[in-house]
């Protein structure tokens, strides 16, 4: 019942975040209010005793990404620009993907089900293979580092391209966006003076 | 007991986030983000007690951590306009200085 109650509070705030974000032009603000949703999404994985989850959600999602984001909004604008005109067609768009999601989860099985595949298999499994196979005495560092380590590897090669992108899109080009701001900047002040 | 302590703690949370959603200054809503970091170390602690398992205690630490590690690399954008690397020349510094604080700017009008 508390348990129900403070996952229903959670996703309260949860939603009125995000809709503040959706709402908000100012960049800092949603840069700001993004850190608020990664906590109270961590939170929430904590509620459910997903720990490693809801920590890797708060040091990437409440720290790292913050500050990669406040470093592109250094390069790049301060705020958004007002939509020209409003259109339906995102929203709807959104809408029935949402619902399909949603529609996708009800073949799954109920939270802490204990007759779900991973209870019934799959964790006795893994419990009786690791000592013998793997030695090491934690369990998920087993699975994550042994059992699912070409995952992990695919997980890096994701991540390395995706930084390779970006610092080719904003930050490879020999700080040539900044060398333009500095001379808009210095031109402007020479204009003034 | 412990449910009065969470529910005290949201809506701590909850009047954070309304001022973080309208925010007088930017400065403002640092400071309101670095309280809901503290606030969510607390939120983990009740929590874990109101479930009756207060295993997640030394996770709460953790999260303190990142929240002081966050707030000061925002802090530290709103300082030198950037994050992790050095001024590139003398000018750059000078201009860097001298530039108008468009942000605190940005709040004072607001609240004029």
């Amino acid at each position: 019942m508390t348990d129900l109650a403070v996952t229903l509070l959670l996703f309260f705030a949860l939603v009125s975040t995000a809709i503040a974000i959706a709402l908000l032009r100012s960049l800092f603000a949603v840069v700001m209010l993004s850190g608020v949703f990664s906590l109270l999404a961590a939170l929430l994985f904590i509620a459910m005793d997903a720990v490693d989850v809801a920590f890797t959600e708060a040091a990437v999602g409440a720290g790292i990404s913050s500050v990669l984001m406040l470093g592109t909004i250094a390069l790049t604008a301060r705020h958004e620009m007002k939509p020209k005109r409003w259109s339906a067609t995102p929203l709807i768009i959104v809408g029935i993907i949402g619902a399909f999601l949603i529609y996708g989860t009800l073949d799954m099985p109920a939270f802490g089900d204990p007759n779900a595949p991973v209870q019934t298999y799959l964790n006795p499994d893994f419990i009786a293979r690791t000592p013998k196979e793997i030695d090491v005495p934690n369990i998920v560092t087993a699975v994550l580092a042994s059992y699912r380590g070409f995952d992990t590897m695919g997980e890096v090669a994701v991540v390395f391209v995706a930084g390779l992108g970006v610092t080719m899109l904003i930050g490879g080009s020999g700080g040539f966006l900044r060398r333009r701001y500095r001379e808009t900047v210095l031109s402007r002040k020479d204009g003034q003076a | 007991m412990f449910a009065f302590a969470t529910g005290a703690v949201f809506l701590c949370m909850c009047l954070l986030l309304i001022r973080l959603f309208i925010g007088n200054t930017l400065y403002d809503r640092v400071l309101a983000l670095n309280t809901f970091g503290t606030c969510t170390v607390l939120f983990i602690g009740t929590m874990g007690f109101l479930f009756g398992r207060p295993d997640f205690l030394d996770i709460a630490i953790l999260y303190a951590l990142i929240n002081f590690v966050g707030t000061i690399a925002v802090l530290k954008f709103f300082r030198y306009r950037r994050i992790g690397d050095a001024w590139e020349s003398e000018d750059d510094r000078a201009m860097i200085q001298d530039e108008p604080d468009e942000l605190a700017e940005e709040g004072e009008e607001k609240r004029a």
